[in-house]
C-alpha cells in the first residue's frame, strides 16, 4: 500500500541548530498518526516543512507515492493537506461562514455566492459530523467550537490529510472528548490525520501509530496498542541521561528565595501555576524540569514581578517581595536571564553599553543619581566583554550586530557582574552554539560557588542534570516531583514530565516526594 | 575604519539631501503642469528667503513648530502616538490668555505665570489621555483625537464668548494681556550682528524658550535615566519591563511631559503677537508638529532643521501669493513630498546601516578569532 505521506531523510538547519536531522516518517492512508516529542524536539519545524511553510534542506517528501516540492502552503493545500494551527486564525467579528470561505470564496458574477457557500459548508459539516451554525459570530463561540470551525475551514478546501498542531492544548477535558469523537468520524470517512502532541494519555487514546521525535531525529514508530505511557515517556526523554558533573556541593543552609503556595493565573483566568512552593538556597541550583507550557513561564513572571500571583508569597532573603515592583526586585538582587533574548532581554537597536545597563540603570556604574553615567557604563561593558568573551568590535555597536551566542553572553555577563543573590535563568543556552553553551554553564557554576542561588528553567536535560543540585518537575502548573540529579532515571523523569506518573503507578520507583518543598 | 566613518556620515547626509532633491523635482513638475514658471518660483523663494526680514519671519514660524514637534516626539520616543498636541496647545493658550489678562504682576513673574498656566493646562489635558490609557487601556490615538475635538470645538468655542473683550470688534477675542505680561522681542539682539530690522518684523522672545526646551529635551532623552527608560520602552517594551521600567508610570510621564511642552506652542501668539486669544488664533500647529517630528527623526537637532525648513516654506507661501507667481498651495505640496520621500529615504538608509554594522561586527570577530 502506498503511504499517504512519506518523508525520507528530511533535514532542516537553522544557524547554529539542526532542527530536523534525517527525519523519516510514514503515514498510512486513513490512520491517525501521532507525532510525539518534547518542545524543541523539532515537531513544529517538521510540520512547517510538510505544510510548505519552510523548505527542507535535504530529503524527499512523497504524497501518495509521488514526490512533491512545496514552496508555499498553497501547494500543500492543492495536494489535499490542511493544517489546524494551535492558535486559531479566525476573525472574531465575522460569522462562521465568512471565516470558512475567507480566501476561497465561491463567486458568481464577481460577487460572493452566499447560497453556494452555505450549501457547501453544510455539506462539509454533515459529511463529517461537524455541527456549527454558519451564521454565528465567531466571537460568541466556545473554544471547542472555534476549533471545529478551523477544522471545517480546512475540509472546505478539500483537505484529505489533516495536520493538527497540539489541538488539545486549549481545550477542557469535555471538549477533548468531543474533538476525539470528531476525529474518529473524520477517520471513518477516509481522512488521514497527523496529530502533534506531548500529552501521552491523549496520544495513546486517539492514535493508531505514534512516531517519537527527540532532538530533531525520529526515534521510532510504534503501534499505540503495544506501548504504555511510561514506555513513551522514556522514548521521549531518551534512554541515557547525562551524568551530572561531579562537583562538590556548594549548597548552604541560607534560603535565598522562598516561594510558598503561589498560584498564578494566565490570560484566560485559568491557573497556570497552582500552589507552588520551593526554596532555593545560596550556592544551590534548583532545576525546574517540565515540558514547556506547564506554567514555567508564568512562575518566572511571578518571580521577577511582571505578573501578580493571586495567592502565595515570594520572599528574597526573608523579605516579602510578593508585591514589589520589578525594579525593586532587581535592585534587591534578582538577576534575570529571559528565555527569549530578542523579545525580553535586549534593545536590538541600542548600543551594547545601553543593553548592559538595561535592568541595572538605577545603580552605579551605570548611573549617578538622575543621570546615566556613560563613561562608567562603557567601562563596565568593556569589562563584561572581556570577562564573558563577548565577541564584538566595541561597546558602541548595536546589539543587533552580534551573533546569538554573543548576545546571550552579554546578557549573562550583565546579570552576573551585578552580583545577584538569586539568578532566574530561563533556557539560558537555547539557540546558541556549543562553545558559548559551555561558557554559560561555567559562568553559572562559578557564581554558584560564590553563593549565588539559581532557579534554572530548562528543556535541555543535559543542562538540567549537569547543573542542578536538585530537580523539581512541573506538570500542569504544579510541582509533581523532587528528584536528585544523581539518581534520576529516564523513566521517572519522563513519566513526571509527561504526566504519565499521575495515571500509572508503574513509575513510582526512585526517590520521589510529592509536591513537597524543594 | 576611516572609509567606514566616511560612509556612515555620507549615509546620514544623503537621506535629507536626496529627499530635498526629489521634493524639488516633484514640485517643479507640479508647478509646470499648473502653468507656473518653476525656475522663477524657486528663484523668488530663495531671493525672498535670504532677506533679513524673511528670516525673522521664518524663525517666528519655526518656533511654535519646533515646540509642537518636541511635544509630539516625547511620546513618539516610546511609541506613544500622542496626536493631541493640537487640542492641548489651543486649550492651553486660551486659558493662559484669560488668566494672563486677569493678572497684574511684576513683568518677569507675569510672563512666567502665563507660561506656567499654559504648560499646566497642556499637561492636564494630555494627562487625561494618559490616565485613560493606564487605567482603562484606551488607545491614546483615539483618546487624543477625541480630546482635540472636545478642547477646540467644545471648551474653547463654548467659553470664548464669555470672555470677549469687545463684542463689536470684527475679530473678537479675550481681553489683551497688560504690558507686563508680554515677552520683549529679540530684535535688539539680532541687530547686534546685522542691520536694523524693518517692516515692523519682531523676533518672538519665545524663540529663546524653544531653544532652551530643545536643549532640555536633548539632555534628558540622551543623558538621563528617565530618558533611558523612555527610549528603552520605545525600543522594546517587554525587555524594558523585565529591566524594571514601570510601563504605566512611563506612559503617564511621557503624556504629561508632552503636554507641558505642548502648552508652550501657543505662546508666541499670546506673549508676543496678539497678546490675546481671538478668533484668528492660529490652528493646525499640533498636526504640523507631528510632520516636523517625523522629518526630524525625533532628535532635537533634526527637528530644529525640519522646523526651520517648514518655517521657510510657510514664509515663502505668503510671498508666492503676493507675487502671483504660483499658488501658495505649492508649499503644502512641497512639505508633503519632502516628508514622504524623507520617511522612505530614512528607512532605506537605516537598512543599509544595519547591514553594514552586522557585516563589520562579523569581520572583526572573524579577524580576532
Amino acid at each position: 500500500m502506498t503511504a499517504a505521506i512519506e518523508l525520507i531523510g528530511i533535514t532542516k538547519r537553522f544557524p547554529g541548530v539542526i532542527a530536523n536531522d534525517d527525519v523519516n516518517l510514514r503515514v498510512e492512508p486513513g490512520e491517525i498518526h501521532a507525532i510525539c516529542g518534547e518542545n524543541g524536539a523539532g515537531k513544529s519545524t517538521l510540520m512547517k516543512i510538510l505544510y510548505g511553510m519552510q523548505p527542507a534542506d535535504e530529503g524527499v517528501m512523497k504524497i501518495h507515492g509521488e514526490e512533491v516540492h512545496f514552496s508555499s502552503p498553497t501547494d500543500a493545500i492543492a495536494q489535499g493537506i490542511g493544517m489546524v494551527h494551535q492558535h486559531f486564525m479566525l476573525a472574531d467579528q465575522m460569522t462562521v461562514l465568512e471565516n470558512v470561505i475567507l480566501g476561497s470564496e465561491p463567486s458568481k458574477y464577481g460577487l460572493i455566492d452566499q447560497a453556494e457557500a452555505e450549501r457547501h459548508l453544510r455539506a462539509v459539516g454533515e459529511a463529517y459530523g461537524l455541527t456549527v451554525d454558519p451564521n454565528d459570530l465567531v466571537e460568541t463561540l466556545e473554544v471547542g467550537e472555534k476549533q471545529r470551525v478551523e477544522i471545517i475551514k480546512v475540509l472546505f478546501r478539500g483537505a484529505k490529510i489533516l495536520i493538527l498542531d497540539e489541538p488539545t492544548a486549549v481545550l477542557v477535558p469535555q471538549e477533548v472528548e468531543e474533538l476525539f469523537r470528531n476525529l474518529r468520524e473524520l477517520q471513518a470517512d477516509g481522512a488521514t490525520i497527523i496529530f502533534i502532541d506531548h500529552k501521552l494519555q491523549e496520544v495513546l487514546e486517539i492514535s493508531d501509530r505514534i512516531t517519537v521525535i527527540r532532538r530533531g531525529k525520529t526515534v521510532t514508530t510504534v503501534d499505540a496498542d503495544a506501548v504504555t505511557a511510561a514506555d513513551l515517556a522514556e522514548l521521549m526523554v531518551g534512554s541515557e541521561l547525562p551524568s551530572p558533573e561531579t562537583t562538590d556541593s556548594t549548597v548552604t543552609d541560607e534560603v535565598a528565595l522562598e516561594v510558598t503556595g503561589v498560584t498564578v493565573l494566565d490570560e484566560d483566568g485559568r491557573a497556570a501555576v497552582e500552589d507552588v512552593s520551593m526554596k532555593v538556597r545560596r550556592g544551590e541550583v534548583l532545576g525546574v524540569a517540565g515540558i514547556e507550557g506547564n506554567g514555567q513561564a508564568e512562575l518566572i513572571e511571578a518571580l521577577i514581578g511582571t505578573r501578580d500571583p493571586v495567592r502565595g508569597r515570594v520572599r528574597l532573603m526573608g523579605q516579602d517581595i510578593t508585591k514589589s515592583s520589578v525594579r525593586h526586585r532587581r535592585e534587591a538582587g534578582i538577576g534575570f536571564v529571559p528565555q527569549d533574548r530578542h523579545a525580553e532581554g535586549l534593545l536590538l537597536d541600542a548600543t551594547l553599553w545601553e543593553n548592559a545597563a538595561l535592568g541595572h540603570q538605577t545603580k552605579p556604574p551605570f548611573s549617578k543619581g538622575f543621570w546615566i553615567d556613560r563613561a562608567g557604563s562603557r567601562e563596565r561593558t568593556e569589562e563584561i566583554r572581556r570577562e564573558f568573551d563577548v565577541r564584538s568590535p566595541g561597546v558602541d555597536v548595536s546589539a543587533r550586530a552580534l551573533s546569538g551566542g554573543n548576545q546571550q553572553k552579554l546578557i549573562i555577563g550583565r546579570e552576573m557582574t551585578a552580583d545577584p543573590i538569586v539568578l532566574i535563568a530561563a533556557h539560558p543556552t537555547r539557540g546558541i552554539d556549543v562553545g558559548a553553551q559551555a561558557e554559560v554553564w561555567n559562568d553559572i557554576r562559578e557564581a554558584r560557588a560564590n553563593g549565588m542561588a539559581t532557579l534554572l528553567v530548562s528543556a535541555d536535560l543535559d543542562e538540567l542534570i549537569g547543573l542542578s543540585d536538585t530537580i523539581v518537575v512541573m506538570f500542569h502548573g504544579k510541582l509533581v516531583a523532587t528528584l536528585d540529579p544523581n539518581e534520576v532515571t529516564p523513566r521517572t523523569l519522563g513519566s513526571y514530565m509527561t504526566g504519565a506518573a499521575l495515571e500509572t503507578s508503574a513509575a513510582s520507583e526512585g526517590d520521589v516526594v510529592h509536591g513537597g518543598d524543594a | 575604519m576611516n572609509t567606514g566613518l566616511l560612509r556612515r556620515v555620507g549615509l546620514a547626509v544623503a537621506a535629507p539631501l536626496v529627499s530635498a532633491a526629489i521634493a524639488i523635482l516633484i514640485s517643479a513638475i507640479v508647478l509646470e503642469l499648473s502653468g507656473s514658471d518653476a525656475v522663477e518660483t524657486f528663484r523668488t523663494m530663495i531671493e525672498n528667503g535670504t532677506k533679513l526680514e524673511s528670516m525673522i519671519d521664518m524663525l517666528n514660524r519655526a518656533t511654535p513648530l519646533y515646540l509642537s514637534a518636541i511635544a509630539a516626539a516625547i511620546g513618539f520616543r516610546m511609541n506613544l502616538f500622542n496626536i493631541g498636541v493640537e487640542g492641548q496647545y489651543i486649550l492651553a493658550a486660551f486659558v493662559a490668555a484669560v488668566v494672563g489678562a486677569e493678572l497684574d504682576l511684576w513683568a518677569p513673574l507675569h510672563v512666567a505665570a502665563i507660561m506656567l498656566t499654559a504648560m499646566l493646562v497642556g499637561a492636564a489635558w494630555s494627562g487625561l489621555a494618559g490616565l485613560l490609557k493606564v487605567t482603562r487601556g484606551v488607545n491614546e490615538v483615539i483618546s487624543t483625537i477625541m480630546l482635540n475635538f472636545i478642547a477646540v470645538g467644545g471648551l474653547v468655542a463654548g467659553l470664548l464668548p464669555k470672555f470677549i473683550d469687545d463684542p463689536t470688534a470684527t475679530n473678537q477675542g479675550t481681553t489683551p494681556i497688560a504690558e507686563s505680561g508680554r515677552l520683549p522681542d529679540l530684535n535688539s539682539w539680532v541687530e547686534v550682528f546685522t542691520r536694523e530690522i524693518t517692516k515692523g518684523r519682531q523676533l518672538t522672545g519665545v524663540f529663546v524658550v524653544a531653544i532652551i526646551v530643545g536643549i532640555i529635551y536633548h539632555v534628558v532623552i540622551n543623558r538621563s535615566r528617565l530618558g533611558f527608560d523612555i527610549r528603552a520602552s520605545g525600543m522594546n517594551p517587554t525587555a524594558a519591563r523585565a529591566g524594571g521600567v514601570p510601563p504605566k508610570r512611563m506612559i503617564m510621564l511621557a503624556m504629561v511631559g508632552g503636554g507641558l511642552v505642548a502648552g508652550l506652542v501657543g505662546m508666541p501668539e499670546i506673549l508676543s503677537d496678539t497678546n490675546a486669544y481671538d478668533q484668528g488664533f492660529v490652528q493646525g500647529l499640533g498636526f504640523a508638529g507631528i510632520a516636523v517630528a517625523l522629518l526630524g527623526r525625533n532628535t532635537a537637532l533634526g527637528m530644529a532643521f525640519a522646523a526651520l525648513l517648514f518655517g521657510f516654506l510657510d514664509s515663502s507661501a505668503a510671498v508666492l501669493q503676493v507675487s502671483n507667481l504660483a499658488s501658495s498651495e505649492i508649499v503644502v505640496i512641497m512639505q508633503a513630498t519632502i516628508l514622504l520621500v524623507a520617511v522612505i529615504a530614512y528607512e532605506v538608509v537605516n537598512r543599509i546601516r544595519q547591514r553594514d554594522e552586522v557585516k563589520r561586527a562579523a569581520q572583526l570577530v572573524e579577524a580576532s578569532a
